[in-house]
């Protein structure tokens, strides 16, 4: 890890006019940011620590039923938000089937939202990555490349976005709230990750110096809180990121479909909202028939970057699945395997 | 630190007094406790931290490092390249037998793996020797890396594995194979995998002059410090080594490695105590791996489904430079009887480190590989996957013919199979689904594994206070050996355990063997055994001899070591104690000692060899192919069991190893460049809890009068043969999908149910 | 630069002069304060076995940067047994063979001490399996692991009970 100047600002604006110096990084858990730095994919020679930050750390009820979350709030403490959990059941289910217990006991809102990609060649300092450093070339590109993007990629860079939260978030019209040196502003969750075109580098949309200071589910969001699931394909049962992953959340009354929400997770560079299939789905009756035309639909301009064409096979089955489990309805209790397409194992055998 | 190490603790509840109890480990308050030093626990005043640097291309030379930059760090304090390393007096290139590799000492700027060790950056924080490695960006005159099959280079080898042979052959294979109603052929690739014991490799070494401690992980102490010495220039003597802890070894902390070697050299060097511990990263290279092996088999079979031919061929990697190649072949000679049987490897070389032994090398690949291939011939013939194996039973070894000292196989189907409850199986893949509509199947495979002995010594010590001494140079990598050890010594000193002291994991005292091969426990505990008997025997002659004593004149008789007193074999009433023995003797102790090793007349006349039976279930989602290992039986036959509790544990590690071949593990190497892309534990993947929801062992019992004196096999290693083929095989029979390489992954089993059916019975 | 924080290590205070921002909780303990009982498995918050107790809660210590938590509450494995006592976590890990290495050991306990405080999981073995799934173990001690937790959470809360009655 390099040298870097320790910073420790006590409010917000103290925190934005650090970060103004080039080179600067914001630390929240740092669950993210200080492996990077370890690996060297990352060399800040300024972290700014903003744990401290007083009134980030708040879920807030909206008077219209909407909910604002501070980005200082921890991922599991979230998560297990009775109230939130309720309201949200899909966004409870995709942050608890994200990396361990105690990584979510650390890891922050904003920083769940603003952590890079996993891409192997993007950690690999010996490696080209446009991502790490523009113009280099990409070499997951030709090389490893069976769990990178099969949506909105281009020959710049291939790689996913890793975060479960977002994949639900994006479903939902979250929103960010940002602060920065020219004030605050607001941005749909949606539009925060960039695909890569030309520019790999600019990998959302903040600008140099801004900060997350929240994020806002809008009160519609929770017309979805009985039929909405979030499912995760890994490869093992816990503690693995996304190969693909999907949250699929409905309005369903008396067997037609009056809105549908869907987005995919491990195929791009950004949460993939499906809103075409969201669409044909709308006034549907429920069916596996229209489900699997929507999965269609989602995936219509998904094409492989390497060795992923299976991918694409996949993300249309879990869009489908996804589909099919929120019809169900959401389980009365988290599952105890949260996302997972395994029901828990009752009783297996060997307990006492 | 004291330099004695030792394990009295005896605070692990108590269920009886000797060996064959399940008693708890007697290093477990310091294990929950965080009081087991494990060897980066140790900091001796003015140690300084040493961080390799390795290498990012896999075949080249090094042209450039920015020491300059490294060493304007502050804290820096040294760098080591090939330009100032100081020398060596063993050539690091000539191999030191038996288990001697070629080591990557920074002899010169050749690379020929990725991770190889290019420097070694010296400094007083870990920080500034971890950011110092890094500033020394190298340069590098690239080769083209060889990866694979495609651009290795193929060679002969007359050896594979640790010197076993690499073609046997056993009758006549062709005729075997002419004489086949049916033909049974496929191939299959096994991944390179990596070790990855939970402790990273590490050492703290302080030089006293020309001699050294080592405080390091190390599976093999009296070998390692002969190698040290050499490599040092100094008797093996002054060569210390400390490892009364390893967190884990797999085989990985058998074999001397470059990185630990620099950071001795360091020390020495700078003259302050230096500790050096890997990264995670750091071990994808110079501490060995599972070499990736290519393999064909053919099965012939007459209209009985009894094999007529069994034909083996392994294509196994190794390095550029040396050689370490998995025996996989070699795990189809002891099992299944046919009348021809032909094992044979070639070797491939690949600018990868040096494969090495790991957790069942060889046997975990071949029986991989072999207990589908049998599960496909089963399949061909139209019979049960058991009933099928029952078929070539092996009576006697296949191809020698000698008899088994024991085996108790039989035993191990029938039991696994009635607790797993195999009977109700269907011999039609796809055809059992649970409540949710998961697919579900059900697969089996032969667990075996050979019991190799290890010449060990020990000393055992009668005190005045009755309790004893036991002291061997051993190594408990969490196999249990401190319990099981002091278990055995217990019963021959006729002691309870609580009464035994143990000393070990340190190389001053008498070399215990090397703990590898599922060996330890027989090796080392037979020494302590003898040890024993010798010091009950030096005692009962002090007793019998003197006339005060109740045992006087029973010399001939016979005396039996039992609660802590000789008791006269022909009247149980004459008795006395330890301690009143040799108060009155006037001796403050009586020490035995003794030697072990295995007769070689029994390893002549007997196969010696454990077996079990593992049957899976697994879950796989339909469409998604996700699949869960939802069930896992082994029943194991490994002669006599000194402690059921850590042996059921050592199976279950074995088993879930057996899942993480199956459905996990694999290092992913970029083809152009060698690197091995998930170097890491969050990529290269091993079970997590979530993965075992059940696991069963049973215990069979054997008695085996022939494989040693206390009778004992091993049990360290067996659980992951048979386990890997018998998961392969349960997701065959859940999705009808026959998946011919490991780890069988998510889109392999991506396929049409239509497809799927249409393609069963061909 | 010499940094100053104030932490609460096994119920005493200290004042640590931190020779480096770039220390991390994990480094700090086992390097600087001779609490080597966490352990050291990946540096990369991919194994649990650095797993500690701030504030009460389960993280990973070496993910976590010693500068930030100033005025923080740690709890490692050294801080658990009362006297010669173990916890009941511990007592019931050496009970059911929860490890065979035990380096995971340090970390799989404080994990478990974490996961019963949450309350999550009850007495579901499915949930304990999963809860702790973020602590490798690669001896595969896990069966012990899941009914040892099993059984001190049902220890600890027979223990609750008696207090509260
Ligand atoms: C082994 C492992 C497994 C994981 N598995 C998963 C998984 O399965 N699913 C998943 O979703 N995630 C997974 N994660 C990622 C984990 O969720 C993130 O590391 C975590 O959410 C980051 O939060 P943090 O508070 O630690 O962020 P930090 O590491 O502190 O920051 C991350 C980035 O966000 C920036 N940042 C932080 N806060 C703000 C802010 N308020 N405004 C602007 N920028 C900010 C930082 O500058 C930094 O670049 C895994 C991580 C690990 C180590
Ligand atoms: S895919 Fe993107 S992140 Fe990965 S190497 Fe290419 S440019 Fe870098
Ligand atoms: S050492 Fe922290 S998670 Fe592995
Ligand atoms: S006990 Fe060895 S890693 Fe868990």
């Amino acid at each position: 890890m390099n040298r870097f100047d320790y910073i420790r600002p006590v409010s917000v604006p103290e925190a934005i006019a650090a970060a103004a110096v080039p080179g600067s990084a914001y630390l929240a858990a740092g669950t993210n940011l200080l492996d990077l730095m370890k690996v060297g994919a990352s060399r800040p020679e300024r972290v700014i620590n903003i744990t401290r930050l007083p009134g980030l750390d708040r879920i807030e009820w909206l008077p219209d039923g909407g909910v604002r979350v501070g980005t200082l709030v921890r991922n599991s403490d979230l998560a297990y938000d009775e109230r939130f959990a309720k309201t949200f059941p899909v966004v409870a289910e995709a942050l608890l089937s994200g990396a361990s217990a105690q990584l979510r006991n650390a890891a922050t809102v904003g920083g769940n939202l603003m952590q890079r990609t996993r891409c192997a060649y993007f950690h690999d300092l010996a490696g080209a990555c446009n991502r790490r450093e523009p113009g280099s070339g990409c070499d997951a590109l030709g090389g490893e490349n069976r769990l990178q993007a099969v949506l909105g990629w281009s020959e710049h860079c291939i790689a996913t976005h890793p975060s479960d939260f977002c994949v639900p978030l994006a479903a939902l019209d979250a929103i960010v709230e940002v602060e920065g040196p020219h004030g605050g502003r607001e941005i749909a969750l949606d539009t925060l990750h960039r695909l890569p075109g030309a520019t790999p580098e600019q990998e959302t949309a903040l600008l140099p110096g801004e900060l997350i200071v929240a994020l806002r589910l809008p009160a519609e969001a929770s017309s979805f809180s009985r039929n909405a699931r979030y499912i995760k394909l890994r490869e093992r049962t816990s503690y693995a990121f996304a190969v693909v992953s999907a949250a699929a959340a409905l309005e369903v009354e008396g067997g037609t479909i009056r809105k549908a929400r869907i987005a995919l997770g491990g195929v791009a560079a950004k949460p993939w909202r499906a809103r075409e299939a969201e669409a044909l789905l709308e006034g549907k009756q429920a069916t596996a028939q229209a489900f699997a035309e929507a999965a269609e639909l989602a995936l219509a301009e998904a094409r492989p970057s390497g060795d992923n064409a299976f991918k694409i096979e996949l993300a249309h089955r879990i869009v489908t699945r996804a589909l099919s489990l929120a019809l169900e309805g959401t389980p009365q209790a988290m599952p105890a395997l949260p996302a997972s397409p395994f029901p828990a194992l009752s009783g297996a055998n060997h307990v006492i | 630190m004291s330099s004695e190490i030792a394990f009295p603790s005896p605070q692990h509840r108590r269920h009886g007094s000797s060996a064959g109890q399940p008693l708890t480990r007697r290093d477990g308050v310091l294990k929950v406790t965080g009081r087991a030093t494990y060897a980066a626990d140790n900091h001796p005043e003015g140690m300084l931290y040493a961080v390799t640097a390795v290498s990012s291309i896999a075949r080249g030379r090094v042209t450039a490092l920015d020491v300059e930059a490294a060493k304007a760090h502050p804290g820096v304090v040294e760098v080591l390249t090939p330009a100032n390393r100081p020398p060596l007096s063993h050539d690091p290139d000539d191999k030191i037998p038996p288990f001697g590799f070629r080591v990557e000492v920074l002899q010169d700027d050749t690379v020929r793996y990725v991770n190889q060790p290019i420097a070694l950056v010296i400094a007083e924080t870990l920080e500034a020797a971890t950011e110092g490695a890094a500033l020394l960006n190298p340069q590098y005159e690239v080769e083209s890396a060889r990866t694979g099959l495609e651009n290795g280079e193929r060679f002969d080898t007359p050896a594979v594995g640790v010197g076993a042979p690499s073609r046997t052959a056993y009758g006549d294979i062709d005729a075997g194979l002419a004489a086949a109603v049916r033909v049974t052929e496929a191939d299959y690739v096994t991944p390179p995998q990596y070790h990855n014991a939970m402790e990273p490799h590490a050492v703290v070494a302080q030089w006293d002059g020309d001699r050294v401690t080592l405080d390091m992980p190390n599976q093999a102490l009296a070998l390692s410090c002969a190698a040290y010495a050499a490599y040092f220039g100094i008797p093996a003597g002054n060569v210390l080594i400390r490892s009364p802890f390893l967190g884990g070894g797999f085989g990985s902390k058998a074999i001397l490695n470059g990185p630990q070697i620099l950071a001795i050299l360091a020390a020495r060097m700078l003259d302050r105590p230096v500790k050096l511990a890997l990264t995670r990263a750091q071990m994808y290279g110079p501490v060995g791996h599972r070499g990736q092996t290519w393999q064909k088999l053919r099965l012939g079979t007459d209209g009985e489904g009894r094999l007529t031919a069994l034909h083996h061929h392994v294509l196994a990697a190794t390095s550029s430079f040396d050689e370490f190649m998995e025996p996989a072949a070699n795990a189809s000679l002891p099992l299944y009887a046919s009348p021809a049987i032909l094992a044979e490897h070639d070797g491939l070389r690949l600018d990868t480190g040096t494969p090495g032994p790991m957790r069942a090398p060889g046997e975990a690949s071949g029986s991989a590989v072999l207990e589908v291939a049998m599960d496909e011939a089963a399949i061909a013939c139209g019979m049960d996957p058991l009933e099928f194996r029952l078929a070539n039973y092996a009576e006697t070894e296949p191809g020698t013919g000698k008899p088994f000292s024991s085996k108790s196989l039989r035993e191990c189907y029938a039991e696994g199979a009635k607790r797993f409850g195999w009977s109700g199986r269907p011999l039609e893949p796809r055809r059992m689904r649970d409540e949710n509509g998961f697919l579900v199947g059900w697969g089996m495979g032969t667990a075996v594994f050979h019991c190799p002995h290890f010449p060990a010594e020990a000393r055992a010590t009668l005190r005045a206070d009755g309790t004893a001494l036991v002291e061997t140079a051993g190594a408990d990598m969490g196999q249990g050996a401190w319990t099981a050890l002091a278990q055995i010594a217990a019963e021959a000193l006729g002691l309870d355990p609580d009464q035994v002291e143990l000393h070990s994991g340190i190389s001053s005292l008498p070399d215990g063997g090397i703990a590898g091969g599922s060996g330890h426990t027989a090796s080392a505990g037979l020494a302590l055994h003898n040890a024993g008997v010798d010091a009950i025997a030096r005692l009962a002659e002090l007793a019998t001899a003197d006339p005060a004593s109740p045992l006087f004149g029973a010399g001939n008789i016979g005396v039996e070591a039992r609660s802590g007193r000789l008791h006269r074999r022909d009247d149980e009433g004459r008795s006395e104690s330890y301690s009143e023995i040799l108060a009155r003797a006037g001796q403050a102790e009586v020490v035995g000692t003794a030697k072990a090793a295995r007769d070689p007349a029994v390893a002549e006349a007997h196969a010696l060899f454990s077996h079990g039976a593992v049957f899976a279930e697994v879950k796989v989602d339909p469409d998604l192919g996700q699949v869960r290992v939802t069930r896992l039986v082994g029943a194991f036959a490994a002669g006599r069991i000194i402690n059921p509790r850590l042996v059921r544990s050592q199976y279950f590690g074995g088993m879930i190893w057996g899942i993480s071949f199956a459905l996990q593990e694999e290092a992913v190497t970029d083809r152009r460049t060698g690197r091995i892309m998930n170097a890491d534990l969050a990529e290269y993947h091993v079970p997590v809890n979530a993965d075992v929801p059940s696991l069963d062992a049973i215990l069979i019992p054997e008695d085996d009068p022939y494989v040693n004196p206390l009778g004992v096999k091993g049990v360290g290693e067996i659980g992951i043969t048979g386990t890997v083929g018998a998961i392969a095989n349960a997701v065959w029979h859940a999705t009808g999908v026959r998946v011919r390489h490991f780890p069988i992954r998510l889109e392999d089993l991506l396929v049409n149910q239509r497809d799927v059916t249409s393609a069963f019975g061909n | 630069m010499s940094l100053s924080i104030g932490l609460t290590i096994n119920g005493q205070p200290r004042t640590v002069a931190l020779d480096d921002p770039r220390v991390t909780l994990l480094d700090l303990l086992r390097e600087r304060l001779d609490l080597t009982g966490t352990k050291k498995g990946c540096d990369r918050g991919q194994c649990g076995a650095c797993t500690v107790l701030v504030d009460g809660r389960r993280i990973n210590s070496c993910l976590a940067l010693a500068a930030s938590l100033d005025g923080a509450t740690v709890t490692t494995i050294e801080g658990l047994a009362d006297g010669e006592a173990l916890h009941p976590v511990q007592a019931a890990f050496i009970e059911h063979d929860g490890f065979q290495c035990g380096f995971c050991t340090p970390g799989q306990i404080m994990s478990a001490i974490g996961l019963i405080a949450e309350g999550h999981a009850g007495d579901d073995p499915e949930r304990i399996r999963e809860l702790m799934s973020g602590n490798i173990c690669r001896c595969g001690a896990y069966q012990g692991i899941t009914e040892a937790v099993l059984e001190a959470q049902k220890t600890l809360a027979e223990r609750n009970r008696r207090d509260a009655a």
